[in-house]
């Protein structure tokens, strides 16, 4: 397993946000968690990426213990993710936020900025042609020299994508995705998706848009509440009573429901 | 060559003092660069002019090994309390480095055999030309003008904007803070020795929550988008009491009306209001 979570709680003081959540993502895998609002998605990409630490349970990354680990070695490591809320960096263009993420594989060091060379110069444009090619795969190669923050919000969400590629990863988690797109864009999203996956990266993807995780996964996870419900394929998952009951319940009591959902 | 002899006669003091303020304002322009609102360049301006100062005067040390010396032991005492007062952010991160600051303001005056305490130390050599201010100066800006267009300005501004998201880009923000906050204050610690040297006389309070604020002003007023921001900031705030001296006792006042008119209109700093200028030139978006 490339990814394995074996019983992870996180608990916010009295409030049980996750509980005995074990999952795992294979190599090469492409995975779907999904559940209604409040659920804990989130948190458990958070934990994954070193944001929160889990009170108990442990987080493995091929053979590495992610627990207490730093996010940026987490990065570093292959696993790269995208926002539920986009955080990019608006006043940057859309070439340097790609740029940013490549960062810390830079074949220079930082004295070596200092004086200008042959060398720096073949690195720095080495680095801005990996970061165009990454933003022709997301479609965004026409806008590199564009602010950040002027894009469009469909833009700035696939900007981020290529801003996760950009950090080397070899696990990618995708937090909604196709949030705020609508069907043209969610299928060129798809393809996109699809193409990472042929390209050997395994992914983990939060979404709400039923159609677009049962057709790209072949496995999915479902939370409720914090708890893991259900775990199987599309068919299985669809057709698991508890799952149906988790999703026709959510408008009884959408209040409750949101309150678990850490910003 | 009479008229400069004659000008630099008259200005050599307000002149180099610009220098040092620049030298001052790009020293706190490195921790804003990084989202960091830190106080304590004053107090690394203070280390820096008593260190180069004692070592002069009590032990005739060369003048540019005290240069040296005045620069990195700021550096060092910003290393060990980099790392416990760098976690915070804020108002809160503000609030420690003054701290920070009075403590070591009151050091100096209560170390009186060594110091001369509230006295100050007097008859310090005026050992500081024009020549070492400019080349301060042009080094100074020459490394942050390289750093700026390279990935560590592009992390640093990254910082600025979402820390978070710039942890998970792989960059280890923490180290990046403190790199800053450190060469900062060699950068503030540079400038108090070469200050020391031309002023003859210095004492704790000039080192105090004035100069502290005085500093962070020019920081934020030049901008922190470039290095060109804090050099702009520097020759304003030092420059611009001498123009208003045709305003005696009202000087002050008109000195803060002009400021807060420029944060009003320009909250991103001077620089960014030359970033149309820029921009018409290039043909391409200006970016900071």
């Amino acid at each position: 397993m490339m990814l394995r979570l074996s019983s992870i709680s996180k608990h916010f003081g009295g409030l049980q946000v996750l509980q005995e959540v074990s999952l795992t993502v294979p190599e090469r895998g492409i995975v779907g968690l999904i559940g209604p609002n409040g659920a804990g998605k989130t948190t458990v990409f958070n934990l994954i990426t070193g944001l929160l630490i889990p009170s108990e349970g442990t987080i493995d990354f091929l053979g590495q213990r992610l627990n207490g680990m730093a996010s940026y070695q987490i990065t570093r490591f292959g696993v790269a993710r995208t926002f539920q809320n986009v955080r990019i960096f608006r006043e940057m263009s859309v070439m340097e936020n790609v740029l940013v993420a490549m960062g810390y594989q830079s074949n220079y060091s930082a004295a070596s900025v200092l004086l200008p060379s042959p060398h720096l110069r073949r690195a720095q444009r080495r680095e801005q042609e990996i970061a165009r090619e990454l933003l022709f795969k997301v479609g965004l190669a026409d806008q590199a020299d564009l602010l950040a923050g002027k894009l469009s919000y469909g833009a700035q969400r696939r900007m981020e994508i290529a801003r996760a590629l950009a950090t080397g990863p070899k696990l990618l988690l995708l937090d909604e995705p196709a949030a705020g797109m609508n069907t043209v864009e969610k299928q060129q999203l798809m393809d996109e998706i699809l193409k990472l996956h042929e390209s050997r990266l395994s992914l983990l993807i939060i979404e709400h848009d039923m159609r677009f995780i049962m057709n790209l996964c072949k496995q999915i996870v479902v939370l409720n509440f914090g708890r893991l419900i259900a775990q199987g394929t599309p068919d299985e998952v669809r057709a698991n009573p508890e799952v149906v009951a988790a999703y026709l319940g959510r408008e009884d009591e959408p209040e409750i429901a949101t309150v678990f959902m850490p910003s | 060559m009479e008229w400069l002899d004659n000008f630099w006669a008259t200005y050599s003091t307000l002149l180099l003092s610009v220098g040092t303020n620049v030298l001052l304002a790009l020293s706190i322009y490195l921790t804003l660069a990084c989202g960091l609102l830190t106080v304590a360049n004053a107090a690394f301006m203070a280390i820096g002019a008593y260190t180069a100062a004692l070592l002069t005067l009590q032990t005739g040390t060369p003048f540019l090994l005290a240069l040296i010396l005045g620069a990195l032991l700021p550096a060092l005492v910003a290393m060990l309390i980099g790392r416990p007062t760098l976690r915070l952010s804020g108002v809160y991160l503000a609030m420690a480095t003054l701290a920070f600051g009075e403590v070591v303001r009151i050091l100096i005056l209560n170390a009186e055999d060594l110091t001369g305490g509230a006295l100050g130390l007097n008859g310090i050599a005026q050992l500081t030309t024009g020549f070492d201010v400019a080349f301060a100066l042009i080094g100074a800006l020459y490394v942050l003008l390289r750093f700026a267009g390279s990935r560590i300005g592009r992390a640093m501004a990254a910082i600025r904007q979402d820390e978070i998201a710039t942890e998970l880009m792989g960059l280890n923000v923490r180290a990046y803070k403190l790199f800053a906050f450190v060469l900062g204050a060699a950068l503030a610690g540079l400038a108090g020795a070469l200050n020391a040297h031309f002023t003859f006389f210095i004492s704790p309070n000039e080192y105090g929550f004035e100069r502290a604020v005085e500093i962070l002003a020019m920081g934020v007023l030049g901008g922190t988008g470039s290095p060109w921001g804090a050099v702009l900031g520097g020759v304003v705030i030092t420059l611009l009491p001498e123009l208003l001296r045709g305003f005696g006792h009202y000087r002050p006042l008109i000195n803060g009306v002009v400021l807060i008119v420029i944060i009003i209109y320009s909250p991103q700093g001077i620089w960014d209001l030359t970033r149309f200028i820029r921009r018409r030139h290039s043909g391409k978006p200006a970016v900071n």
